[in-house]
Parts: structure tokens; sequence; C-alpha cells
């Protein structure tokens, strides 16, 4: 009979809660108490990271599926009202953000081969892509909002003048002033499409469908919640620009930059679906 | 001894303070970083939680034995109250068996007739609540059952403390995250408790529009509190995952880690996929009531099924959050105190991540009565048969590992055995509204309340009961009075079935859910008030069984004796320090032999002077 | 994956990008973006969706293959974006296929309103 021992914790010299002089020469200062490595600190971050962007897609996702929806039902609207969103914006974004993400891989590997300067720049360059993205956001949103192309309950198209740029105002159907819940002409009884009297110079719009304002709602949404996220980067990669400075990061310790990067990356990559399924609907 | 002191006493080295009393006051618990503090004020939120809503339970069911109470056979029947969806006619519509064909425009319709028709209708008994309070009461039950007790529940109480004892880990693998985790779920209380006190909910917890986006009840709060819930809920998901994944010491492979893990991971997986599609539902609720945004509204071109479609796709999974973890504990329990290797493991294991995808795919049996095509109903319910399969493989499994055991009927034992039962029915009758043709009579009648709280209730919360009993030495270092714990369990078995069993019989015969008034069908159905009368004693039983488990528990406290490090007799790793462990968990990291096996019952051995158990060590060949 | 195994594949330092990649794949997403938006200038009815659609995925795999180092990483990783996506496309197929079918039920019932 072997002897057998008791697997039961025996008491023993117990480090106290704190110290790991263990590691004295390379313990990394960035290590946390619960993980044995660096790689190990790193590869598990890295996956929660990458799990937090599942759950994004999956977040996104349902209003991709509100967009797929509707569009399958009732292309007439996504037709019709794309014309009301600038092409040229929407290139410019996407090119800004597609340079955004450019500038982020490069801060990656900046701090990664522990060159602090060129990180600073890549970070830096990153947020100023953002607040751009952000300001021709709010170009965009504010034409909408002067025009009254707002989602459904709020949707109530009118000029503000004799403008014609590239985002031609929209023909009035029906000039409300205030935001009404139902249009006139969506009754809900009458299914034809109205088509509205042309007013000269905006006649190259004819017969606004009935259930144009699910466009701007789907529209609103989509990258409303996008640029909430867009903002929500720019805190995160201030964060990062702060510990930057502080010359917190280098080939042992750049876990933080990489997952901030993923998530900057998502962001680009959502709206390189939304660019053309939003603007470039023929 | 020191005669002149110029430090203080050298503290003798032995065991460090264990977590509960390493660390004082209040903030050392609401900002601790340890799992094991989390898991224990989750617990406590939990089980206060699950009183507030079974509270309301106990109203909804002391108001629903009224009618039958005072009901005169032939008396000239009294109008039923309304229901939460509002309904045109005065009496009990049959469930919905409309294909589409008008849907919304019917919706419309009815939604206008029924505006008209309340105006006409007489003002409704009055019982213990008005319709409008009964409509809160199963609307706040509901809400605060399924988002702040069950789906947190397991992984958030026993889970976080257990995991990474079960791994032979110090933590989870972000602690910080696991605290907010913790806060994110007191906030989405406070945003529930809000909603109590001014005015509540009574759009039913499932919040279909168009009701849900033009009634004037608390809404918005209310969704947003679910909004918040639901990312508490993913940042657990995430925090297991890369645990299971990366905190594995050496020699802890996949598959020499305990079936509570298997199955923690599995929901893990459910609860990153399904929870952001609750959350951007949610979300596109607050706008659309608040906004007008129109995406649920045909009146501007929306749709309400398309809000089914998009509430489903998480709340199917959902359902499996609730119960894999329950299923995980059942396998341990059954184990441990059947002193005998687990049966089947590796099938008991794939069968956890089997039901995790299977689960993805049949959403839509909740919808076979809302105006969801034909095509589209068959196909999901063809699919939701196949999600029953591996459930019935851990079943099996489960009775297989007790044959020829040494069964000992210890109070988490008594749970088990009550889970295989009540689960077992739960199940079964699920198979009844997963089939097209019966559940399109079955719908939103008595048989689906019934269903899902032998699911719900006599699955998941008896497993969670099970669990806490099983674990509550190892949490609290104290051991309770087997007896008065056993006791507890007969009552909530007998309760239970008192409760809910009556339920399947109300609803096969037509009683419908979410009525505050089923006086007008009793003269039809006369059954209805005894099956009604039996079906409030059993929630009274049950309450009682509740308290009794709570005394037994709490009493333990104060009155229990010292619990030994492995009180049960299991192998797995989370007995192998001490009850209650200290911060770090282990005093030495645990060595994972290439021969250890968390099943291997043989190993264990009796200690009479501690009344408790070691693990022999095996030999290293 | 162990933590062995972690630990194999990020030595210090771990895998860095070259930086020729990421210039080459800058300059390849924005060419695609100019093809894609060049596609809207041509109609090819029904077509154009997909055109559109099958150009921002290669712009997204792009992105990920390369920004998010999906390419030099653990396959592991690249498995569980995938599992997103294909979840993803289980929920909207699987609803448009419902939507689609009681589509024209609905546009009969809302221009023969009972």
């Amino acid at each position: 009979m072997t002897m057998a021992t008791h697997s039961v914790e025996v008491p023993e010299q117990h480090h106290p809660t704190g110290e790991h002089d263990h590691h004295a020469g390379e313990h990394p200062a960035y290590l946390a108490h619960h993980f044995d490595s660096m790689a190990q600190q790193f590869a598990a971050g890295k996956l929660g990271m990458w799990i937090f962007l599942v759950t994004e897609i999956l977040f996104f996702g349902g209003l991709f599926c509100a967009y797929a929806v509707y569009r399958a039902n009732h292309p007439e609207v996504f037709v019709y009202a794309h014309h009301f969103l600038d092409k040229n914006l929407g290139a410019l974004n996407t090119a800004i953000l597609i340079f955004s993400s450019f500038t982020m891989a490069w801060a990656v590997r900046a701090a990664q081969l522990g060159q602090q300067q060129t990180l600073r720049l890549c970070l830096i360059t990153t947020l100023l892509c953002a607040g751009a993205f952000l300001g021709v956001k709010y170009v965009e949103y504010r034409q909408k909002w002067e025009h009254g192309l707002l989602w459904a309950g709020w949707y109530h198209p009118h000029v503000t003048n004799a403008e014609h740029h590239g985002d031609a105002a929209p023909k009035p159907s029906s000039p409300a002033t205030a935001p009404t819940a139902v249009q006139a002409t969506t009754s809900g009884q009458t299914p034809e499409p109205t088509t509205a009297a042309t007013a000269g110079e905006h006649s190259e719009y004819p017969g606004e469908p009935r259930l144009a304002g699910v466009f701007f709602s789907i529209y609103f949404c989509m990258t409303g919640l996008h640029a909430l996220h867009v903002v929500g980067g720019m805190i995160a990669i201030t964060w990062l620009l702060i510990r930057a400075f502080q010359g917190v990061f280098g080939p042992e310790y750049y876990g933080p930059v990489d997952y901030v990067g993923l998530y900057w990356h998502l962001v680009d990559m959502i709206w390189i679906y939304l660019f053309p399924l939003l603007y470039l609907i023929h | 001894m020191v005669t002149e002191v110029t430090e203080p006493r050298p503290v003798a080295r032995s065991t460090p303070p264990d977590y509960l009393h390493d660390g004082r006051g209040i903030w050392s618990w609401l900002f601790t970083l340890d799992h094991k503090r989390i898991g224990v004020m989750y617990l406590v939120g939990i089980l206060t939680s699950l009183l507030l809503g079974g509270v309301f339970a106990l109203l909804i069911r002391t108001h629903l034995a009224i009618p039958a109470l005072v009901h005169q056979p032939g008396q000239a029947t009294s109008t039923a109250g309304s229901a939460a969806v509002v309904v045109g006619p005065s009496q009990p519509v049959p469930a919905n068996t409309s294909t589409g064909q008008d849907a919304a425009a019917q919706m419309v319709a009815e939604s206008e007739a029924a505006t008209a028709a309340s105006t006409v209708q007489p003002t409704p008994p009055r019982y213990l609540l008005t319709p409008k309070e009964y409509n809160r009461a199963f609307t706040l039950h509901g809400a605060i059952m399924i988002f702040l007790v069950i789906i947190p529940g397991i992984p958030a109480a026993l889970g976080n403390f257990v995991l990474p004892l079960m791994l032979g880990a110090k933590d989870v693998a972000f602690p910080r995250l696991n605290l907010m985790s913790f806060h994110l779920w007191l906030i989405g209380l406070v945003f529930f408790l809000v909603v109590l006190f001014t005015g509540g909910l009574d759009t039913g917890w499932t919040f279909y529009t168009p009701y849900s986006t033009t009634t004037d009840t608390r809404v918005t709060t209310a969704v947003v509190g679910a909004f918040i819930l639901g990312f508490s809920s993913i940042f657990t998901g995430i925090n297991f995952i890369a645990t299971v994944h990366f905190l594995r010491p050496r020699g802890m492979s996949w598959f020499r880690m305990p079936l509570f893990v298997w199955s923690l991971y599995a929901t893990a997986i459910i609860q990153v996929l399904a929870t952001p599609v609750l959350g951007i539902t949610l979300l596109l609720i607050a706008l659309e009531k608040n906004l007008g945004l129109g995406i649920f509204d045909p009146k501007l071109g929306g749709d309400p099924v398309l809000f089914q479609h998009f509430f489903w796709f998480y709340s199917h999974p959902a359902v499996y959050i609730m119960i894999l973890p329950g299923m995980g504990i059942i396998s341990e329990l059954i184990s441990t105190f059947s002193r005998k290797h687990i049966f089947g493991y590796r099938f008991i294991a794939f069968s956890s991540v089997a039901i995790a995808i299977l689960g993805f795919l049949v959403w839509g049996h909740h919808m076979f009565t809302s105006g969801q095509s034909r095509l589209a109903s068959m196909i999901f319910s063809a699919l939701t048969f196949s999600v029953s399969i591996p459930s019935a493989i851990k079943v099996f499994n489960w009775l297989a590992t007790m044959y020829k055991g040494r069964i000992s009927l210890q109070t988490p034992m008594c749970y088990a055995l009550a889970f295989i039962l009540l689960f077992g029915i739960g199940g079964l009758t699920g198979l009844f509204l997963g089939a097209l043709a019966t559940d399109v009579h079955l719908h939103d009648t008595y048989f689906v309340v019934a269903h899902f709280h032998y699911v719900m209730f006599g699955g998941t919360l008896v497993a969670f009961l099970g669990g806490l009993h099983y674990w509550w030495p190892k949490m609290t270092g104290k051991m309770y009075n087997d007896t008065l714990g056993r006791l507890g369990a007969l009552l909530i078995f007998l309760g239970l079935n008192l409760t809910f069993f009556p339920q399947f019989v109300l609803g096969s015969r037509g009683m419908p859910r979410r009525y505050f008034d089923y006086s007008s069908l009793l003269d039809r159905h006369p059954e209805f008030a005894g099956l009604n009368l039996m079906s409030t004693a059993g929630a009274y039983l049950t309450a009682i069984g509740l308290i009794v488990a709570a005394v037994c528990l709490l009493g333990s406290l104060w009155w229990g004796r010292k619990a030994p490090p492995n009180p049960w007799g299991s192998a797995s790793l989370e007995w192998r320090c001490p009850s209650p462990p200290p911060k770090e968990n282990f005093l030495s990291p645990p060595v994972i032999t290439p021969a250890f096996d968390p099943y291997d019952l043989d190993q264990v051995v009796y200690d009479p002077e501690t009344q408790g158990y070691w693990v022999r060590q095996t030999a290293i060949t | 994956m162990t933590s062995q195994q972690v630990n194999q594949a990020h030595h210090a330092g771990g895998h860095v990008v070259p930086g020729h990649v990421l210039v080459a794949v800058f300059i390849a997403l924005l060419v695609l973006t100019a093809l894609t938006v060049a596609a809207t200038w041509v109609d090819l009815g029904p077509g154009n969706l997909f055109v559109a659609i099958g150009i921002a995925t290669v712009k997204a795999a792009l992105v990920a293959l390369f920004f998010m180092h999906l390419r030099y990483d653990h396959p592991f990783y690249g498995l569980v974006f995938t599992l997103a996506i294909l979840f993803l496309a289980l929920f909207l197929g699987l609803t448009l296929v419902d939507v689609r079918q009681t589509f024209p039920e609905v546009q009969a019932a809302l221009e023969n309103p009972v």
C-alpha cells in the first residue's frame, strides 16, 4: 500500500499578497497578479477584446438585419431616399476612416518596436481623423435636419431655400412645418405613392414613395450608433495617448494599444459596409 | 516574546485569513477584485431579487384564486378584464391562427376597436388587483425574475465563486471587468426599482410592439435597465471564456475540467452572441417610443413581427443561458452523491456546446401564431426537435451515473433528483409546444406558463439551490443542518408540482395566460376553479419551502459547525483549499498530474476526525 | 489554446507587421473604395448590390487579415471572428426568409384594408 498523503492544502511559507519577488529581475511592471506571464496576459486580453468585437458585430448586426428586411420589402424607398445622401461626403469619410485605421495599425507597430515618437504621432493622427469624420457627419446631419429629412416619425421634407447642392433639396410633398407622427401622405390607408406636384427646378425626383421616412430611420440609427462608437474609440485612444506620453508602452508591453487598435479597425469595418449600403444604392 | 516593543508582535506564520475576513469595511467589498467576494455580493443581490419577484408571484396567485372562490355557478358572467396585449372582443380570444394575412392591418384595426370597446365595457370586477395592477404584477414578476435573477443567476452567484477554484486559478481573467459586471447589475436593479416605484410596467416581460411603444408606463426606464443588465451579462461571458482559455494552469487540459466549467463556457458563448441582439432591440424600443423611429410601427412603414424576430433571437438562447449552468451543477451533484465517476463525460461536455449552438436555430417557435410565414414556422418547428437531443443525452448520462452508485441523499442530492424529474417534465412538455400543430392551440395558454416554470423554476432555480447547498460550506465555512435542508427541498419539490402541474391541465383546456379574470370561463369550465386553487396553494407551499431553505442556510451562519475543506467527498479542485478559501484561493498552486480526474471518486477517502474527505495523491507513473 | 502554446506564440515583442504591408493594404483599400464608387456609374440591376457587398467584403477582409493581424495570429482568433459572422448570417437569413414570405400578404392587406 503506497503511503497516501493528504492532498489538502498544507500551510507553508506564504508570500504576502502583492509581492512577487520571485520574478525579481525580469518582472514586468504591468503583469497582473493572477497571470503567470506577460504572454499569458497579452493573449487573454486579446481574446477578451476579440469577444467584445463579436458582441459589437452582433449588436450592429441587428441594424443590418433591419436594413436587409426593409430594403428587400421596399426597394423603391431606398432608391428614392439615397438621393439625399452625398456620395462625395460619404466617400471622403470612408477615406478618412481607412487612413485612421492605417495610422492606428502603424501605432501598434510603433509600440511593438518601442518607437515612442512615432507611436504618439500615429495616435494623434488617428484622433484627428476621427474628429474629422465626426465633423463631416455633423455637416451631413445638419443638412438633413434643415431639410426635415429625419426618421419616420419626424419626417417632414421641405426646402429651406432654392438650394441645389449635391444633396439636392427634397421635393416638398407635404410642406409640414412641425414634426408629425404620421404624414398626410402616409395615412396608412392609401397605399398609392403620391406623385407630389413637381415644383419646377425639383422635378428630377418624381414620386416620393410613401414610407420614405423609413430609410432615414435606418440611416440615423446606423450612422448614429456608429458615430457613438467613434466617440468611444476617441476616448480610448486619448487614454492611450496619455499613457504613451508617459512612455509606458514598448516591446514588453503594448497590449492596450493592440486592443484599442482592434476595436478601431472594427469601427472602420462597419463603416466599410455602411458606406455602400447607405450611400451607393444605385 | 519581546520585552521592548519596537514593532508589532510578529504574527505566527500560519494560514492567511480567509477571503471573508481579508479586508474589512464596505468599500473593501464594493470595490473588491476578488472573484469570491463578487460572487457573494451577486448572491445576496440575486436572492433579494428572487424575494421581490416571488412576492409578485404570490400576489398574482392570490389574485387568481379569488374568482374561483367567489364564483357562483350560473351567475351572470363578468366581462374579462384586459390582457396585456390589447384585444378587441370582450370574451377570451383564441390564439391568433392567422398566417400573416391582414397581420399589420389587423393590428391597427384591433387597437382602434379595442380602444372603442373598452370604453363601452362595464367596469371589471375588483378582486385583489385592478386590471392595470394585474398587468403590472405579472410584467414585473417576469422582468425581475428573468433579467435580475435567472439570467445572471448561476454564472454570477456561483460561477464567479467556483470557476477559478475548479480550474486551479487565482482569479478570473479580468477581475476589474468582473467588478464592472457587478456594478452594472446593481445599476440595472436600481432602474427596475425606479420602474417599480414610479408606475410600473404593463407590457409583459416580452415588450411586444406596438403596445410597448405606445403605452405610457415606464417602458423606457425598464428597457434601459435591461440594456445595462445585458452588458453585465456580456462582460461575465467575456470573462469566463477568456478564463477557461487562458487561466488553466499547467496540466489542466480541456477534458480534465469539471463539467460545471464546460457548462459555464457554453453559457458564456451564448451570452456573448445573443445578448447584443437584445441590446439593439431594447435600444430600438426606446428610440421608437421616444422619437417615433417607425421600425416596428406599421403606420410608419414598420413591422411588429420584426420586433418579435429581434426579441426572440436573444430570448430563446437566453433560456439556454438559464438552464445550461444548472445542468452543469447537476452533473457535479449526481457524481459526487452517487460516489461514482460521471458517466459519459465527453458526451455531456459536447452536449453543452451543442445545446448552445442549436439553441440559436429555433427562436421562431415562439412566433408560430404571430403572423410568421408558414415556411418559416415549419423550419423552426423541425429544428426545435433537434435541441431536445443533447438535453436527453445529459439526462440519460446522469441516470447511468446513478446506476449502481452508492447514493447518499444529502440535501444537494435531493435537489438534484428533484431537478431530473422537474426538468424532465418541463423538457417533455416543450415538445408539445415545439410541434407546430399543437402549439397553435397551446400558445398563450397556461400550458406555456407551466412549461417554462417547470424548466426555469423546477430546472434552473432548483439546480441553483442544489449548488448553493453544495458549495455553501466552501463559501461560508459552515455546515448547515442537513435534515432541515432536506425538508426545504421536499417542500419546494411538492410545492412546485402542486403549483404548476394543474396549469398544464388549465392550459390544455383553454385557459389563457395573462388574464386578469377568468370567471367568465367558469361556467363552461368549472374545473378551472379547483385547478387555480390548487395552483395557488402550491405557490404558498413553495414559498414555505423556500423559507425553510433560507432558515436552514442562514441559521448555519450562526449555529453551523465549522466545515472541513471537503465535506461531500468530491475530487475536483475547489475542495482542495480551505473552507472558506483565502484570497489567493490556494495556499500553494495545485499541481495537476496526468492522473488528475475531477470525478475519480475512488481516490476520495472519508476522515471521521474532520467529518470530511480528502483525496489520495495518485502515484505518478 | 493552453498557456504553454500561448507562451510559444507570443515571445516578447510578438509579430510585427512589416511597414510596407501596411502601406500596401492602405493603398488597396483606397483603390477599392474608388472602385466601389465607380461601380455605381454602371447599371447592373440587382447585380449592383452584390458588387458593392463583394467589394466591401474584400476591404473588410484586408482590414481583418492585416490591420487586425489575423493573418499572423493563431487561427483561433480568426475562428472567433468567423463564428460571429456566421451567427449574424443565420439571424439575417432566417429572418429574411420569414419576412419575404409574409410580405405579399402584408402588402395585400395594406392595400385592401378590412
